[in-house]
């Protein structure tokens, strides 16, 4: 269902039809991840890309023109380029340990002991909370500080434009 | 579209639970999924679903530009402002087990008010962002 969204997004010319496709995507995409148990992801996928890009998307959409201009050059080498990409990536999973093996690399490192002792050190029983929070902390504060300059990016941008709009017209 | 009578009455019931459902994933966090980032964007999602009905103003009226870039800067410094909290009380940065009576009523109060300052600063920057984007065909609003 997600490759059939994707395609239809990729033909699809109308912009706002393509902006609900996104919504859709995004739903799917969060059922996947619940499907992988990371609930926590699942709900900020449905949150973040279902609700507000798509909000973000429209009211951008109602300032511009709603349809999507023809390329200006063959879509061949992209396609191409995307690819191969691709095909290494897949070639690159066939090296990976198989999905949720307890013996693989990554769950013999830290992770066992945010399993082990995270409950009883944080007092936190929800796992994810307790990483994210307290264990990589710091890491969490650099995410904050990316959203607060995206933030201010944006702000900035859009600002300046207006006031330029402004004395434009007298 | 504040002429619709049915979708101005849904609004203001849905408004309300959205916030309190906000809430509930931002201090639940700790025992089922969710924590500040998802509780902001819900929280904004609320803001915005008011504005959509009742029309910008309206909106702004209730969280208005400043209090919303206020928000955006004061929830970065709320999170650094609990590690230096930790550095005050004799540990290293964003070290929480220094803040309560024992280690883990520590770590709780840590996550706590870290979370809030997640949820403040992603509430204030998706809505300012809308306000910005839906604010620019009418002529920039304030």
């Amino acid at each position: 269902m997600i490759a059939v969204v994707t395609i239809v997004i990729a033909r699809q010319r109308n912009l706002f039809a393509v902006v609900i496709l996104f919504g859709i995507y995004s739903f799917l995409m969060a059922t996947v991840l619940v499907a992988l148990d990371a609930v926590d992801v699942a709900m900020t996928e449905a949150a973040v890309g279902a609700g507000i890009s798509t909000i973000l998307f429209l009211s951008a959409l109602h300032l511009g023109k709603g349809i999507e201009m023809k390329p200006l050059h063959k879509p061949f080498l992209p396609l191409v380029v995307a690819l191969a990409t691709g095909a290494v990536l897949a070639y690159g999973t066939l090296g990976l340990p198989a999905f949720s093996d307890p013996e693989a690399p990554i769950h013999q490192h830290v992770a066992k002991r945010y399993i082990e002792d995270g409950a009883r050190e944080t007092g936190v029983p929800n796992i994810v909370t307790a990483v994210l929070a307290s264990y990589r902390g710091y890491d969490t504060l650099g995410e904050v500080t990316v959203v607060f300059t995206a933030g201010i990016g944006v702000i900035a941008l859009l600002r300046r434009l207006r006031s330029r709009e402004k004395g434009r017209k007298p | 579209m504040k002429d619709y009578l049915v979708l101005r009455v849904i609004a203001k019931l849905m408004i309300a639970f959205m916030v309190v459902f906000a809430l509930y994933v931002q201090f639940h966090g700790d025992f089922g999924p969710g924590g500040g980032f998802q509780a902001g964007v819900i929280t904004a999602a609320a803001i915005v679903f008011y504005a959509i009905i009742f029309g910008l103003p309206a909106a702004r009226k209730v969280v208005p530009d400043r209090l919303a870039e206020t928000m955006v800067a004061a929830g970065v410094l709320l999170y650094a402002g609990v590690g230096f909290a930790g550095l005050v009380l004799g540990g290293n940065y964003l070290d929480y087990f220094v803040l309560g009576a024992d280690p883990v009523d520590g770590q709780h109060r840590g996550i706590f008010w870290i979370e809030l300052g997640v949820l403040i600063s992603v509430a204030g920057v998706m809505l300012k962002t809308f306000y910005m984007f839906a604010g620019r065909d009418d002529g920039g609003g304030k």
